[in-house]
């Protein structure tokens, strides 16, 4: 795999990161349990689609193919998505929803604040104005988790059941492949391992003022970000790119 | 959720003016009406400051009074700066 190669994976990896994960919460809209929670979540799945838009512009752009971010956002195919499976998981109830965005919250902003010290001035750039938005999602879904699991008891034993099921999706986030290790060495790829110590001991501190009890660290899910997705992307992809695919020359 | 609290949202929009009341949302403490506030009314870049007060902690004053405690003052025209000469160099005053 030579750079190239290597950087068009990474910025698939982190657009459809925030493509999907966007796609996934804008799904709420007009179903989310308070008026105010559906603008919440519509801000972020915006925040979170116009970060893609940014990386996969870009990815087209090393990819030198001809393709933009509608092409690459609308065009491909399952097994051509690097994001991770945790992002494709179903939205299941409100507490499900805001345990996957604050596993991912907690990942995100730390991967964005030392992707802003890049050594490639366009991924610096979107990673440095994307890691004020993340900061803010991070906030917001980490005091969620604390108010659903220091609440009543049902919304604690939901939360506490969201948590354990989603936790084997969060080994993949960490995992490091041949795409970080080509990029590491000129200093691109972000460092996963100081990421990782500051999303366990954010994770670990939410979940104490949650009163919920960390899961127990076993086997861990992994594929996404070499294209082998659950079959939940199908789904998310269906409803995602019906409209461009069926009306090509579709503007609005 | 249909027992949270309301809460009266006011937006300061740029350093230099004074909160403006802009309307009211429920959430159900006082951080999360200001995130509930943040995310509702400063979408398009409206302020650079909040605050969120719990609509029960608002004294209002009640329609039925506004002939008592408005209408004394419509004829008391010599409480408005309107007899000053102003001198031509005076742009603002």
């Amino acid at each position: 795999m030579n750079r190239q190669q290597a950087l068009f994976e990474y910025l698939l990896r982190l657009g459809d990161n925030a493509l999907i994960l966007g796609q996934r919460l804008t799904e709420w809209i007009g179903h989310a349990p308070a008026l105010e929670e559906e603008m919440g979540s519509a801000n972020i799945a915006l925040d979170l689609i116009g970060q893609a838009r940014g990386w996969l512009a870009y990815a087209g752009t090393v990819e030198g193919a001809g393709r933009d971010e509608d092409d690459l956002a609308f065009q491909r195919d399952v097994m051509n998505f690097r994001n991770v499976l945790l992002v494709e998981q179903p939205n299941g109830h409100y507490g499900d929803t805001i345990a996957r965005q604050y596993l991912f919250d907690a990942f995100h902003y730390p991967l964005l604040t030392a992707l802003s010290a890049c050594t490639d001035q366009s991924i610096a750039g979107i990673a440095a104005k994307a890691s004020k938005e993340a900061a803010y999602h991070r906030r917001r879904s980490a005091e969620w988790v604390i108010r659903l699991g220091d609440g009543t008891a049902e919304s604690h034993a939901k939360l506490q059941q969201s948590f354990d099921t989603l936790w084997p999706y969060t080994g993949e986030l960490f995992a490091l492949d041949e795409v970080d290790h080509t990029l590491r060495r000129t200093g691109v790829a972000a460092d996963l391992t100081a990421v990782r110590r500051e999303w366990h001991e954010h994770v670990t501190r939410t979940l104490a003022g949650a009163t919920l009890v960390p899961p127990q660290e076993g086997w861990m899910q992994s594929g996404g970000k070499q294209g082998r997705h659950s079959e939940q992307l199908g789904y998310v992809l269906a409803e995602m790119q019906f409209l461009p695919r069926a009306y090509r020359d579709a503007r609005w | 959720m249909q027992d949270w609290p309301l809460w009266e949202v006011f937006i300061r929009s740029r350093r230099g003016l004074a909160h403006k009341h802009v309307g009211s949302l429920h959430a159900c403490d006082a951080p999360m009406a200001l995130a509930n506030a943040r995310d509702i009314y400063t979408r398009r870049s409206e302020g650079v400051s909040i605050w969120v007060v719990r609509s029960t902690d608002i004294i209002a004053s009640a329609p039925g009074d506004k002939p008592i405690l408005f209408d004394p003052s419509e004829d008391k025209v010599y409480r408005h700066p309107t007899f000053y000469e102003i001198p031509d160099e005076v742009d603002n005053l």
